[in-house]
């Protein structure tokens, strides 16, 4: 049962590290919190799901259009609000207030297309392959999930260590106005990382609705309010620090089930997490004067 | 002067006329959740009631009044709820009211009536309390505390269960009292609960509280949850490997268990007012009824409110209109105690609760449950 509850912590740990990573992104590069991240992640899987169902796409070309789809809607998001905010030198708020008017809009409107009913994945569509090795068992796709999770993480932190245009974005992430003095496309990247960000919570989109099997308007609401958590204990911004602050709720989740009891979990799961943010409260890995991405 | 008197005796007689000879629409206000996540109850609820109105209409109305539909979206959530009815009851003057979706809003707008004293008659709410709110209160959703027992009794005759393992959802007043009647139910049945277990909406992994389960060596898992997230649940217990029979409250009776847990949607009980198995002719002819009008198969919510506007429709015939919204109010709420009505859910009666305080309050339905379990994406009725 132990070794279960580990693997069970793992896969959930995964799930939510994937959401994360696109969500600190942002914060770290654009200092914005981007509360439509969960309405984005949907559609992914909204993407996703039409273009298997009614494309007949397989689930790779379907996770494509997600990221097309995703990528697009990061374009428009930066195009539309972020720009224009930045233009005006608006208040550190008014992103993010936009970003919520942003979230009900578009949940609103595929429930206006899809309806509000769950949907799923066409059992086809799905790998539902299970490991099992003694008692214990995990899916193919958690086991996918989790390794994804690190490799995003993995490419995500060699590219803004060892690239040019990772060095530019960590330039861009201490100071705008020092960026530009040096010649950097401002604008340009932050539209970059506005389309990164959000293609990766496309990605987690679908994965978490195969995982799961529950695709609906919503399903961004619950997922962002533990995203937050797990970026704030991270530190808000830091890559390695949403792939841990993930895997520590999950750790938190599971392990209060299993000892404790389910219905104290968010109790304690959230508890840890208040504990940890007294005795360092700028996460795990921030740190108070400097802004990282 | 006298021209006068004439122009207003003659307008005061037109409208006598027009009052008496000329049929009159009945207004019915409906409060539906048709956007949000209850909507997936909500809208299935107003196409039942739809339909049966269009099929009342078609045949010449109640006693040759129309009945006119005014429908509003509450969300499925309490504050909508309150709104929506005061602007059915006081803006749009409505006879009666059907609604809201959930027991939760219920709870909360369901007082607005009962001040009013107009008839709200809920469909689809199954929680403990919501008639004891008052004497305006009916409603034909057959509550669990009727039907989990009955369900748990066949399901245990049948599979020869000893002990159960229970999960239920426990930020939703509908799954918690779901619970709640479980509990009694298992108590009442001398059946022991290896463990219990919680979970909330809108998690994505139920295996922790799973794997407890799996631990806890049942011979069956009892479950209290919508299926948006019992299917999710019954699919990672198969990918745990438990193959235990599950049996489900009223939120896991709806076909569309078959969809969302596909392949892993066998071996589940439910009880139910309705089923789609049902072979009563009324049944029979509703399917195909609502088939016909929606393209999509119907399900106990859409049976439920079908039935609903029939016994409604069977109430207001008895009763003779003055024109006077209150005093026609009350003649309604007079005459729907001893309305009867066999529809597509089976026979159908009221029965008078007792209130909190101990004094006759709102009206709930009598029904025989139908125990069924899945089986190959088909509902196989077990008694």
């Amino acid at each position: 049962m132990l070794a279960q509850q580990f693997i069970n912590a793992i896969s959930l740990g995964g799930v939510y590290a994937l959401f994360a990573l696109g969500f600190t992104l942002i914060f770290g590069v654009l200092g914005i919190v981007n509360l439509a991240h969960g309405a984005v992640f949907m559609l992914g899987a909204y993407s996703a799901l039409h273009a298997v169902i009614l494309l007949r796409l397989p689930l790779m070309a379907a996770i494509l259009a997600a990221i097309v789809t995703t990528g697009a809607a990061g374009w428009l998001l930066d195009k539309l609000i972020f720009a224009p905010l930045r233009a005006r030198d608006a208040p550190h708020l008014a992103p993010m207030i936009a970003t919520i008017g942003l979230a009900i809009c578009l949940s609103s409107s595929v429930e206006g297309f899809f309806g509000a009913q769950n949907l799923r994945f066409p059992v086809e569509a799905l790998p539902t392959e299970t490991l099992s090795l003694g008692g214990i068992r995990i899916t193919w796709l958690e086991l996918q999930i989790v390794l994804l999770a690190f490799v995003l993480m993995g490419i995500l932190m060699w590219c803004l260590k060892q690239t040019r245009i990772g060095r530019a974005l960590r330039g861009l992430a201490e100071s705008p106005k020092a960026a530009a003095l040096l010649g950097i496309d401002v604008e340009g990247l932050f539209r970059f990382t506005s389309v990164l960000a959000s293609l990766l919570g496309g990605v987690a989109g679908v994965l978490i609705a195969l995982y799961t099997n529950a695709v609906f308007p919503l399903m961004g609401q619950p997922m962002l309010h533990k995203g937050i958590a797990v970026v704030i204990l991270g530190g808000m911004g830091d890559i390695r620090g949403a792939l841990l602050g993930g895997f520590f709720l999950g750790f938190a989740e599971v392990f209060s089930v299993a000892y404790i009891g389910s219905t104290m979990r968010d109790a304690v799961a959230f508890g840890l997490l208040f504990a940890i943010l007294l005795l360092r409260p700028d996460g795990l890995f921030g740190k108070a004067t400097q802004r990282r991405a | 002067m006298n021209l006068k008197l004439n122009i207003l005796s003659a307008i005061l007689g037109i409208s006598f006329l027009y009052g008496n000879a000329v049929a009159a629409d009945i207004k019915i206000g409906i409060a539906a959740a048709l956007t949000g996540n209850a909507a997936q109850y909500g809208l299935p609820i107003r196409q039942g009631l739809e339909l049966a109105a269009a099929e009342i209409n078609v045949r010449g109305g109640v006693n040759g009044n129309r009945l006119e539909l005014i429908i509003e979206d509450e969300q499925g959530k309490k504050e909508e709820g309150i709104n929506v009815f005061k602007k059915l009851i006081f803006q749009n003057k409505v006879m009666m009211l059907f609604g809201p979706t959930l027991s939760n809003s219920a709870q909360a707008s369901d007082p607005v009536a009962q001040t009013a004293k107009v008839v709200v008659f809920g469909t689809s709410n199954t929680a403990d309390g919501i008639t004891s709110i008052g004497d305006y209160v009916f409603r034909n959703s057959v509550t669990e505390r009727d039907i989990l027992p009955i369900t748990l009794k066949i399901a245990a005759q049948n599979t020869g269960l000893k002990k159960v393992a229970v999960i239920y959802g426990n930020d939703d007043i509908f799954t918690k009292s779901g619970y709640d009647n479980f509990k009694k139910a298992l108590r009442d049945l001398k059946i022991p609960v290896a463990t219990t277990e919680t979970f909330a909406k809108g998690d994505v992994s139920f295996k922790p509280q799973l794997t407890n389960i799996r631990a806890s060596n049942p011979d069956a898992v009892v479950l209290s949850a919508l299926v948006a997230e019992g299917a999710p649940i019954m699919v990672q217990a198969r990918q745990l490997g438990i193959t235990l029979p599950f049996i489900g409250g009223n939120g896991m009776n709806s076909p569309r268990v078959f969809e969302l847990a596909k392949g892993n949607s066998d071996n589940l009980w439910v009880g139910s007012p309705w089923s789609v198995e049902s072979p009563a002719p009324e049944n029979k002819r509703f399917i195909a009824a609502y088939l016909k009008a929606h393209g999509t198969m119907p399900d106990q919510f859409a049976a439920q409110a079908y039935d609903a506007m029939y016994i409604a429709a069977q109430a207001l015939k008895t009763i003779k209109l003055t024109g006077k919204l209150e005093t026609d109010r009350k003649a309604l709420r007079d005459a729907l105690p001893a309305t009867q009505w066999n529809g597509a859910t089976g026979p159908f009666k009221f029965r008078r609760i007792v209130g909190r305080n101990g004094k006759p309050a709102g009206y709930d339905a009598v029904q025989t449950a139908i125990v069924m379990v899945t089986q190959a994406n088909r509902y196989v009725i077990k008694n």
